[in-house]
C-alpha cells in the first residue's frame, strides 16, 4: 500500500441511546486501548436524550485527552426547537472544544470557527466543500451514500482540505420529527419513555417477507447493513482521504478500531481483515454499495470491484 | 397568500395557470430537479414557452434545481440555472450550497428560494442561506409545527413558504438515503425516490405486493386503497408486530389550518405533485384557489372531495400538528 | 363503471381483424394529429404496452416506436413489458388525460405490472399530449369511421350517465 503514515481514525458519535455508565466504560476503554486519533462524543440523534451522558461527559473527555485523543463535540442533526438552537450556541460560546456541524443551524453557529462537518450534512461536491471550508470547516466526512467517483472529483478538487470518509457501522439513512421507535412501542415522542434504550444496537425493521431491512434508532433510521469499506481503504488512500470514521455499534469497537489500524499500516491485508471483521460484528452484514454507486444494502466483493477498475 | 403549484408537463403547466394559481414550480428533463421521472419535465423549449404563458396572464414561473450537484458534473446544473436566468424564471429553487453560492454570484438579481430539500428547519439555518446567498424565500420541511412556523417567522429575514397539500415525506427532506440503500438511486443525487426502474408490483394470491429493489414495501389486500412504493409509506416487521413503521400511505392535507398558518406568517402555500396527471392538477388548484377565497367556515366542504386523489386516499395534517411525532 | 352486456357484445361477435383494423385507424390518426406524443418514451419507444380492460374480453397491445397496435381475444397469455388494467373508459379517459393515474392506482381502479420506468413514461408522454378523441377523431375517414365513431361515443354516453364516478376521474367527461 502507499503512503498510508499519515492516516488517521476518527471514533464517530454513539447514535444509539446506551445507558449512562456503558456509555462511559466504553469511553474509557477507547481511551486506553483504541488506536483512534480522534473521538467525537455528545447526543447526536435526539435532544430529549441529552441529560443521559451529561454527568460522564467531563470524565470521559478528560480521560480521552489524557489518552493523547483530540475530543470533538458533536451536535444535532434535526434541529427545531429554541431550545435545541440555544443549546448549540451555548457550547459554541463556552466550549474550548472543536466542534462538529450535523445540521445547517450548526454551520450558521460555527462560522468563522474552527470545526469539523459530520456525515450528516449534504456535502455532494467540490464546491459546496470549499464554501463549507471557507467558514472555518477543518475536516469533512463525507455522507456514507457518496460513491467513490465522488469522493475521488472532490479529494483532486480540494487537496489541502482534509476529507473523510465514513468507513465502518451501521448508515445513518434519515431523521425524522415523528419518532418510529417509540411508536412502535405503542408510545409518542412526547411521551417516549426512552424506549430507544432497550436497543443499543437498534430495533430491527423486517419486510413482511422476513428481509432484514433496517433498524430505528429514536428519531433515527440506520441500515440493517453495516458500512465497511475496509476492502477500499487503499484506494481510497490513493484518492487522498486520510481520515476514515468508524461508527460505534454494540461491539467489541477496540478491536474494530485496531482492525482498521492493522489493515491501513498494511499489517493484515484487505480480505483478511474483512473476514475478521464479519466476526467482530455478526449481528449485521456488511456491506459497501454505496461506494460502488449500486445499492446501499449489497456487498460488491473485492475481487469484483478490482475488475470492474480495470475491465479486460 | 400565495398558491404555488406543480406542473410536471406542459399540460398541467397549462392547467395550473388557468386555474388559477399565483406561481406554478417545474423542472428541466434530467437529474437536476427531485422529480426527475421518466417522461416528466420540461425541455428549454418547453419552459420558454410556458414562462410566456404565464407571463400573460401574470402568473410566476419558479424552476426547481434542487437536487445536489454530482461530484465533476456541476456544469449540468450551473448550465440549468443560467437557462432558467435567461428563460425569465421569476426564482429559482435550490438545494445545494455550491449551487446556491454560483446563483448568488452570477445572477445577484436572480430571486433565489431554499428548496425544502435544503433541510433549513431553524431560523439559525435559514438566516445562514439568507446572509450567505441572499435567499428571499424558504420552504419549510414538513417536520414543523405550525408553532414551530410562527416563531421561526418571528425570527427569520426572507419569507416563508409551506406545504399544504399532497405528497408527505416522513423523513426530514433532502437528507434521506432510505431509496438509495435499496436501488442505488439516490434522491439527493438523481432526483427520483422508490425510482420507477427498481419499483415492482406483483400479484400474490388476493395480495398486491409491491417490491423496491430487492425488498418487499407492501401487500395490500383486495379492495384495501394503495400507495406509493416509498419505503417510508411500507409496512414491515418489527418486534412480533406488523404495520406501518413510519407512516401510513396517506398525504398531506393543512388546508383546515389557513387561518393559523397565516397569523404565522407564512406568505406562500405550495402544493406537491410534480409527478401527478393535469387532472389532478387542474382539480386541486382549483379547489384550493376557490377554498382560499371563501370564508373559513365553508372551505371544509369544498376541500373534502380532494381526500379521494390522495395516497391511501387519506389525508393527514403531518407534523404541523403536534401529536402527530 | 363497466361496461354493460349491450355493448360488449357486439364487440364479440366482430372479428378480431376488424377491431385491430379500426384501432389502427384510430391510432394512426392521433399520431398525426400528436406528432411529438411519444417523444417523452425516449428509450422506452420499442416496448410491448398491453392495456387490458377489465370489463373487455380483449387486449391491446402497442409498441408505440413502430405505430403498431394489435388485438388479442382475451384470455391469453399476454406478451408485453408493461401491462395496464382497468375499465375501458379509464383506459380511455387516461389517454386523454382526464384522470390521474396516481389516483387509480391508489383506488384500486387500475393496477400496473412489469416495467413500471416504461409504463410511467407512457403515462406522463400521454398525459403531456393533449390528445382529444372526440376532436382527433371527428375527421376520421373511410368506411370504418363511422363504426369507430359509434363505439367511441356510445362509451362516452355510458361514462356520462354513470352516477358512481370512481374516485380519481377528476374532471367531468365531456
Amino acid at each position: 500500500m502507499t503512503d498510508m503514515k499519515k492516516t488517521s481514525l476518527t471514533l464517530g458519535p454513539v447514535y444509539y441511546l446506551w445507558n449512562a455508565e456503558k456509555w462511559r466504560d466504553f469511553h474509557f476503554r477507547i481511551a486506553d486501548e483504541a488506536p483512534v486519533d480522534r473521538v467525537v462524543i455528545g447526543e447526536t440523534v435526539c435532544s430529549k436524550r441529552q441529560h443521559f451522558i451529561e454527568p460522564h461527559l467531563a470524565e470521559v473527555v478528560e480521560r480521552l485527552e489524557s489518552a493523547g485523543k483530540t475530543v470533538i463535540l458533536s451536535t444535532l442533526a434535526l434541529v427545531t426547537l429554541n431550545r435545541e438552537s440555544k443549546q448549540i450556541r451555548e457550547m459554541a460560546e463556552v466550549s474550548e472544544h472543536l466542534m462538529e456541524a450535523n445540521d445547517l443551524s450548526a454551520l450558521a453557529i460555527l462560522k468563522d470557527k474552527p470545526h469539523t462537518i459530520g456525515p450528516l450534512v449534504n456535502v455532494y461536491n467540490a464546491p459546496t466543500a470549499r464554501l463549507l471550508a471557507s467558514r472555518g470547516a477543518t475536516r469533512i466526512c463525507l455522507p456514507p451514500e457518496l460513491p467513490f467517483s465522488s469522493v475521488k472529483e472532490i479529494t483532486a478538487e480540494l487537496p489541502d482540505i482534509d476529507f473523510e470518509v465514513f468507513a465502518f457501522g451501521r448508515m445513518p439513512l434519515a431523521i425524522s420529527a415523528r419518532c418510529a421507535h417509540a411508536r412502535s412501542k405503542g408510545k409518542i415522542k412526547d411521551n417516549c419513555q426512552f424506549v430507544c434504550g432497550e436497543d443499543p444496537d437498534g430495533l430491527p425493521v423486517r419486510t413482511l417477507d422476513r428481509q432484514s431491512f433496517l433498524a430505528l434508532n429514536g428519531v433515527q433510521t440506520v441500515s440493517h447493513a453495516c458500512q465497511s469499506l475496509l476492502g477500499e481503504l487503499d484506494h481510497l488512500v490513493e484518492a487522498g482521504v486520510r481520515s476514515f470514521r468508524l461508527s460505534p455499534q454494540d461491539c467489541d469497537m477496540v478491536a474494530v478500531a485496531k482492525l482498521h489500524r492493522a489493515v491501513l499500516d498494511g499489517a493484515v491485508d484487505a480480505d483478511a481483515g474483512v473476514a475478521k471483521l464479519r466476526q467482530l460484528y455478526a449481528a449485521a452484514p456488511l456491506a459497501n454499495g454505496f461506494h460502488h454507486a449500486k445499492e446501499g444494502a449489497v456487498w460488491v466483493a473485492r475481487t469484483r470491484s478490482l475488475q470492474a477498475a480495470w475491465p479486460a | 397568500m400565495e398558491l404555488i403549484c406543480p406542473a410536471g408537463t406542459p399540460a398541467a403547466f397549462h392547467e395550473a395557470v388557468d386555474a388559477g394559481a399565483d406561481a406554478v414550480y417545474c423542472g428541466f428533463r434530467d437529474e437536476t430537479n427531485a422529480r426527475n421521472f421518466p417522461g416528466l419535465n420540461f425541455s428549454r423549449e418547453e419552459l420558454r414557452e410556458a414562462i410566456a404563458y404565464a407571463k400573460r396572464k401574470g402568473t410566476q414561473t419558479f424552476v426547481a434545481l434542487n437536487t445536489f450537484m454530482r461530484a465533476g458534473a456541476e456544469e449540468i446544473w450551473y448550465k440549468g440555472a443560467a437557462d432558467a436566468v435567461a428563460l425569465g424564471a421569476d426564482a429559482l429553487i435550490l438545494a445545494d450550497f455550491g449551487l446556491m453560492a454560483h446563483v448568488a454570484e452570477k445572477y445577484p438579481e436572480q430571486r433565489l428560494h431554499v428548496s425544502v430539500q435544503a433541510s433549513a428547519s431553524n431560523p439559525d439555518a435559514i438566516n445562514f442561506l439568507v446572509d450567505a446567498f441572499n435567499a428571499q424565500r424558504v420552504v419549510l420541511p414538513r417536520t414543523l409545527t405550525i408553532a414551530d412556523i410562527a416563531r421561526i417567522g418571528k425570527n427569520i429575514r426572507c419569507e416563508m413558504e409551506v406545504f399544504v397539500f399532497g405528497g408527505l415525506c416522513v423523513m426530514a427532506e433532502g437528507r434521506c438515503s432510505l431509496s438509495s440503500y435499496a436501488t442505488g438511486k439516490s434522491p439527493n443525487m438523481n432526483g427520483v425516490c422508490s425510482p420507477a426502474s427498481h419499483v415492482r408490483y406483483r400479484k400474490d394470491g388476493g395480495e398486491l405486493v409491491s417490491e423496491l429493489g430487492e425488498f418487499t414495501i407492501n401487500r395490500f389486500p383486495a379492495g384495501e386503497a394503495a400507495g406509493y412504493p416509498t419505503l417510508c409509506k411500507g409496512r414491515f416487521d418489527i418486534a412480533d408486530s406488523n404495520g406501518y413503521a413510519f407512516e401510513d400511505p396517506v398525504s398531506l392535507d393543512v388546508m383546515g389550518e389557513l387561518e393559523a398558518l397565516k397569523a404565522a406568517g407564512v406568505k406562500a402555500l405550495k402544493i406537491e405533485g410534480r409527478q401527478r396527471g393535469k387532472a389532478y392538477v387542474a382539480e386541486v388548484v382549483s379547489t384550493m384557489k376557490a377554498a382560499l377565497n371563501s370564508p373559513p367556515d365553508r372551505r371544509a366542504p369544498l376541500l373534502a372531495r380532494l381526500r379521494t386523489m390522495s395516497e391511501g386516499q387519506k389525508t393527514t395534517s403531518g407534523a404541523y400538528e403536534k401529536r402527530w411525532r | 363503471m363497466l361496461i354493460p352486456p349491450i355493448l360488449s357484445a357486439p364487440l364479440h361477435m366482430i372479428p378480431i381483424p376488424l377491431i385491430e383494423r379500426i384501432c389502427r385507424l384510430m391510432f394512426g390518426r392521433i399520431a398525426k394529429a400528436h406528432p411529438g406524443l411519444f417523444e417523452r418514451l425516449d428509450e422506452h419507444r420499442q416496448k410491448r404496452f398491453a392495456f387490458l380492460p377489465t370489463d373487455l374480453p380483449l387486449a391491446f397491445v402497442v409498441v408505440p416506436g413502430r405505430e403498431e397496435i394489435s388485438v388479442l381475444r382475451q384470455p391469453v397469455e399476454i406478451e408485453a413489458d408493461a401491462i395496464t388494467e382497468a375499465p375501458l373508459f379509464l383506459l380511455l379517459a387516461l389517454m386523454e388525460g382526464r384522470c390521474d393515474a396516481d389516483a387509480l392506482f391508489f383506488s384500486r381502479d387500475l393496477s400496473v405490472t412489469g416495467d413500471m420506468e416504461a409504463m410511467l413514461a407512457m403515462r406522463n408522454a400521454l398525459d403531456a399530449s393533449n390528445i382529444d378523441l372526440q376532436k382527433d377523431l371527428a375527421k376520421l375517414a373511410g368506411p370504418l369511421a363511422p363504426i369507430a365513431r359509434r363505439v367511441i361515443g356510445e362509451i362516452r354516453d355510458r361514462a356520462l350517465k354513470d352516477q358512481n364516478r370512481p374516485a380519481g376521474e377528476a374532471a367531468a367527461w365531456n
